[in-house]
C-alpha cells in the first residue's frame, strides 16, 4: 500500500514529518508560555519576537563572528536568556501587582521594539542558513527520504521539552518553581528568593524560544519577519491546551503541528487556518482548554 | 463636570468640527474622526466593561472589505454600504463575541486576538476580497444628489455619523445598561451575585463594539475608496488598544485624544522613518504601561482634581 | 534581664494598602522563651507574625532578630536569620508531595532535625509521604507544616494558630512537641486561641488589642489574672 485517500505515502510521510517539525516549534514556545505565565503571571507576548531574535542572532553570529550552528545552540539561548533578564528587571517587575493585562500590553510593547528594531537594522528580507554538515542530507527509508535535520529539530526539541518536564515535576527546583507558582509569599517566608527565582524563571523562558529560533534557523528564511505570526499561533495552541500543565503544552504543540501539516496534504488552503478553526472548536465543546484548570 | 456643562462643551466641539476644515486638511480630520470612532467603540469594551479585546481589527477589517464590496460589486447606495458594514460588524461581533466571552481576562484577549488572525487568513484568501491588494477603486457614491467625491461634502457625512455614535455611546454609558458594564468591570463575581447575567452583558456589549467598529470601518473605505489586509492585521488591533490606553480609558474623550495622537504621529512619521514607527509605538506602548496608566485625559482629570484638593480616585 | 533577648519588637507599625493593622506593638521575647499573642479575633495576632516576616504592606518601626535589624529585609532575608514560620492557613502546597513540602525550606541555620528525625516524630508522614500534600488530613497537614521548619535549622519559630479545628487527641500531641521544643532550646511566638492549649505552654503571654500589647502576664501571674482574662477573652 503505497497511497492514503488517494495521496502518496511518501508526501503524506513527508507533511506528518513538517507537521511535526513546526510542533516541535509550538510545544516549545507555549511550554516557555506556559512556565513564564505560571510564575509571573504574564502573558508574553514578546515570545514570537524572541524567537526571531535566537534565528536572527544565530545567522548574525555566523556572518559576522563565525560562531558555527552548535556553538549558537548553546550561546544565543543564554544571550538572549540574559536580555530577558535585562527586560524582566527593567520593565516587568514593576507591574506584577497590576492586572494580567497590563503585562501582555507591556510585553506587545517589547515585541513592537525588538521587531520593528530589527527591521529597520536588517530589512525584511530572508537570510539564508545553511544546515550544519552533520545534519546534511537524508536517510533513505526504502519508501522515503527522511531529511535528518528535519529529525534532528524533534529530537532536540522533544529532549528539550522532557528536560523541562523533569526538571519542574520531578527536581529540587523544580519544587521551588512550584511552591513558588502557587504561594509566592510563603514561599520567599521560607527563605527563598522568589524575586530572583521569577527573574530566572522569564529568562529560562525566554532562552526557550531562543532556542526553538536556532533550530529553525536552518529550516526557512531568517528574516525579522518570521515570528510576525507565530506567537499568535502560539496563543491559538495555549488556549487549546490551557496553561494549568506543562505536559499539556508539549502534546497540544505536537498535537496541532501534525494537524496542520495533515491540512496541507489534504487541504492546503486551510492549513493556515486549521489552528484556529481547532481553537473554535475546543472553545465550544471544552471552553477551559484541554487540559486546563481555569474556568 | 455636571450634565449642563458638558453638553455645552459638547455642542462647542461640534461647531469646532463643523469648522474645522478651513484650517485643516478634511481628509487628516476624517481619518482621524474614523479610528477615534473606532477607538471610542472599543473603549466601551475595554473602558467600561474591563474586557481586553486584542482582535478588533477583525471588526474594522470585516466591514471595511463587506462595504468595499457592496458598494462596488453590488452597487449599493453610499449610506447603505455603510449600514451593511456596522450590521456585518455587529454580526460578526456577536460570533466571536459568544465564543470568546467563555473565557476570561488574558484568555479573552488571546482567543479575540487568534479569531482576528483567522479572519485575516480568511480575507487574504477569498477570492472577493482581492488578495494581498485588496479592494480598489471604491466609489464614495451619492447622497441626497450630493456628490460624495466632494471631500467637503464628505466631510459633513463623517462628521454627523461620528457625532451620533459618540453620543450613542455617551447614552450607552450613562444608562442602566452602561451602569451594570461598570459593576462588571469592577467586580464580576459581585455582579453575577447580584443576579446579573452578566454573560449577556458581556455579548451585547461586545456586539455594540463591534458594530460601531464596523461601522469605523466602512467609514474608512467609502474615505480612501479601499479596503486593504492592514485594515485587519493584528497591528491594527494593538493600535487602537495604544489609542485608548494613551488617550485614558474609561473616560468619554480619551480614545479621541488617543486616535489624534496616533494618527497625526502615523502621517508624520510614516514616510520618514520606516519602521521605526514601530519601535515607536512599542515605546509608547511601555511608558503607558509603565507610567502613563491613565492617558491624557485621565491625567488631566486627575491633574485638575490635585489643582482643586480633591482626592482622585 | 537574665537571658538574652532574642526578638525585641519596638513601635512595629504595619499596613494591609490602606488599612492601618497594628499601631506600635512593643513584646520581647528571650532565648529558649514560649510567649503567647492571646486577644480577639482581628486584634492583630496574626498580622504582628506576618509582619514579622515581612508579608504585610508597609511597615514602620523596629524588629531586632538575634541582634539584626530586620525591618527593612525582603522576607527571603528574616527567614535566613533563622526565623521560621507556620502560618494561620498552614500553607501546604497542593502541587508538591508530603515529602517535598517537608523538603522545600532551606537550610537557615545548623542543628535543624533529620528527616529521619521526623519522621520518628511524626509517623503519620513518613507513611504517607509520596502523597500529595493537600491529601492529609488537617492534623497531618498541621504535622507537616510544623516538621518542615523543624527541618531548617531555624531557632525562632512563629506558630499560627497550630492548634485550630484539630481534635483533642492531635491538640495534645501538639502540646508534647512544644514542650519537647522548649527544652530542645527553642524560641517560640504562639498566636493562639485557644487558651487552654497556649497557657500551660508559654512562659508569658501577650495581650493584644487594636493592634497593641494591652497586658503582659507571666506564668506566675497567671491564676491572679484569671478573671481579667475571662472579661477579655471570654475563655
Amino acid at each position: 500500500m503505497n497511497e492514503i485517500f488517494g495521496i502518496p505515502l511518501p508526501a503524506l510521510l513527508g507533511q506528518l514529518m513538517l507537521g511535526l517539525v513546526n510542533g516541535s516549534f509550538y510545544a516549545l514556545l507555549s511550554l516557555g508560555l506556559a512556565v513564564i505565565f505560571g510564575m509571573l503571571h504574564i502573558i508574553n507576548f514578546a515570545h514570537g519576537a524572541l524567537y526571531m531574535m535566537g534565528a536572527m542572532f544565530s545567522w548574525l553570529a555566523m556572518v559576522y563572528l563565525g560562531i558555527g550552528y552548535w556553538r549558537s545552540l548553546l550561546l544565543v539561548p543564554l544571550f538572549v536568556g540574559a536580555i530577558g533578564i535585562v527586560i524582566e528587571r527593567f520593565l516587568l517587575q514593576w507591574i506584577y501587582k497590576l492586572d494580567p493585562l497590563y503585562g501582555l500590553l507591556l510585553t506587545f510593547g517589547v515585541a513592537l521594539i525588538i521587531g520593528g528594531g530589527f527591521r529597520y537594522v536588517f530589512g525584511s528580507s530572508g537570510q539564508p542558513y545553511s544546515i550544519p554538515p552533520e545534519l546534511g542530507g537524508a536517510v533513505d527509508l526504502g519508501f522515503m527520504f527522511l531529511p535528518k535535520y528535519r529529525m534532528w529539530v524533534i529530537v532536540a526539541s522533544l529532549t528539550i521539552c522532557f528536560a523541562t518536564w523533569f526538571m519542574i515535576e520531578k527536581t529540587r527546583l523544580g519544587a521551588y518553581l512550584r511552591a513558588g507558582t502557587e504561594n509566592p509569599g510563603l514561599t520567599q517566608a521560607f527563605g527563598i528568593n522568589v524575586p530572583v527565582m521569577v527573574m530566572l524563571t522569564y529568562a529560562f523562558g525566554t532562552a526557550l524560544a531562543a532556542f526553538a529560533g536556532v533550530l529553525a534557523a536552518p529550516t526557512t528564511q531568517v528574516s525579522p519577519l518570521m515570528s510576525s505570526n507565530m506567537i499568535i499561533t502560539v496563543f491559538a495552541v495555549v488556549v487549546i491546551g490551557g496553561m494549568g500543565s506543562i505536559m499539556g503544552s508539549i502534546i497540544t504543540g505536537l498535537g496541532l503541528g501534525v494537524i496542520e501539516g495533515l491540512t496541507k496534504v489534504f487541504y492546503a488552503q486551510a492549513s493556515s487556518t486549521v489552528v484556529f478553526i481547532v481553537m473554535v472548536i475546543v472553545l465550544m465543546v471544552r471552553p477551559a482548554g484541554l487540559f486546563g484548570k481555569e474556568k | 463636570m455636571n450634565a449642563r456643562k458638558s453638553s455645552i462643551a459638547y455642542v462647542i466641539g461640534f461647531a469646532l468640527l463643523l469648522a474645522a476644515p478651513a484650517a485643516i486638511y478634511p481628509v487628516l480630520i476624517m481619518k482621524v474622526l474614523c479610528f477615534a470612532l473606532f477607538a471610542c467603540a472599543f473603549n466601551l469594551l475595554l473602558g467600561y466593561t474591563g474586557l481586553l479585546s486584542f482582535g478588533h481589527a477583525m471588526f474594522l477589517g470585516g466591514s471595511a472589505y463587506l462595504t468595499g464590496h457592496a458598494l462596488t460589486a453590488w452597487e449599493l447606495p453610499t449610506l447603505a454600504g455603510l449600514a451593511l458594514g456596522t450590521l456585518g460588524g455587529a454580526v460578526l461581533g456577536a460570533l466571536v463575541g459568544m465564543l470568546a466571552i467563555r473565557r476570561q481576562g488574558i484568555y479573552f484577549a488571546m482567543v479575540t486576538l487568534a479569531l482576528a488572525q483567522l479572519m485575516y487568513f480568511v480575507l487574504l484568501q477569498s477570492s472577493f476580497s482581492g488578495g494581498e491588494n485588496g479592494l480598489q477603486g471604491v466609489p464614495r457614491g451619492s447622497l441626497f444628489g450630493l456628490d460624495l467625491a466632494n471631500d467637503y461634502i464628505l466631510y459633513y457625512l463623517i462628521v454627523v455619523l461620528f457625532s451620533l455614535t459618540f453620543w450613542l455611546i455617551q447614552r450607552t454609558i450613562q444608562s442602566p445598561f452602561g451602569q451594570t458594564l461598570k459593576a462588571i468591570r469592577e467586580n464580576e463575581p459581585r455582579a453575577i451575585s447580584l443576579g446579573y447575567d452578566v454573560d449577556r452583558y458581556k455579548l451585547l456589549a461586545f456586539v455594540l463594539s463591534a458594530g460601531l467598529a464596523g461601522l469605523a470601518g466602512s467609514m474608512k473605505t467609502v474615505l480612501f475608496g479601499f479596503a486593504t489586509l492592514t485594515d485587519a492585521h493584528w497591528n491594527t488591533s494593538g493600535e487602537v488598544v495604544l489609542m485608548t490606553l494613551l488617550g485614558g480609558m474609561g473616560t468619554v474623550l480619551g480614545p479621541i485624544a488617543g486616535a489624534t495622537v496616533i494618527v497625526s504621529l502615523h502621517s508624520e512619521l510614516a514616510d520618514k522613518v520606516g519602521s521605526l514607527v514601530t519601535v515607536i509605538t512599542g515605546f509608547l506602548f511601555v511608558f503607558c504601561v509603565l507610567v502613563f496608566r491613565r492617558g491624557i485625559v485621565g491625567e488631566g482629570i486627575a491633574l485638575y482634581h490635585r489643582m482643586i484638593g480633591e482626592k482622585y480616585r | 534581664m537574665s537571658a538574652t533577648e532574642y526578638l525585641r519588637v519596638s513601635k512595629l507599625h504595619a499596613f494591609y494598602g490602606e488599612s492601618h493593622i497594628l499601631h506600635g506593638m512593643d513584646f520581647t521575647v528571650r532565648r529558649g522563651e514560649c510567649v503567647s499573642l492571646l486577644g480577639r479575633n482581628g486584634a492583630g495576632r496574626t498580622t504582628t507574625l506576618r509582619a514579622l516576616m515581612g508579608l504585610t504592606g508597609k511597615r514602620t518601626g523596629s524588629i531586632v532578630i538575634n541582634g539584626r535589624e530586620a525591618i527593612d529585609m525582603a522576607p527571603h532575608k528574616i527567614a535566613q536569620l533563622g526565623v521560621g514560620y507556620c502560618p494561620e492557613e498552614r500553607g501546604i502546597y497542593s502541587s508538591l508531595t508530603t515529602e517535598e513540602n517537608l523538603l522545600l525550606p532551606p537550610r537557615v541555620g545548623s542543628g535543624g532535625m533529620s528527616v529521619e528525625e521526623l519522621y520518628e516524630m511524626f509517623p503519620n508522614l513518613a507513611e504517607r509521604r509520596h502523597s500529595q500534600g493537600t491529601r492529609l488530613s488537617g492534623g497531618e497537614q498541621q504535622m507537616l507544616a510544623l516538621a518542615r521548619i523543624l527541618r531548617t535549622g531555624a531557632r525562632l519559630l512563629l506558630l499560627d494558630e497550630i492548634s485550630e479545628g484539630l481534635a483533642p487527641v492531635i491538640v495534645q500531641k501538639l502540646g508534647e512537641i512544644i514542650r519537647e521544643l522548649k527544652t530542645r532550646d527553642y524560641t517560640i511566638v504562639l498566636v493562639e486561641q485557644n487558651f487552654r492549649f497556649a497557657a500551660p505552654l508559654a512562659d508569658r503571654m501577650f495581650v493584644v488589642e487594636h493592634g497593641q500589647i494591652a497586658a503582659e502576664i507571666a506564668q506566675s501571674e497567671l491564676a491572679g489574672r484569671m478573671d481579667y482574662l475571662q472579661e477579655l477573652l471570654g475563655v
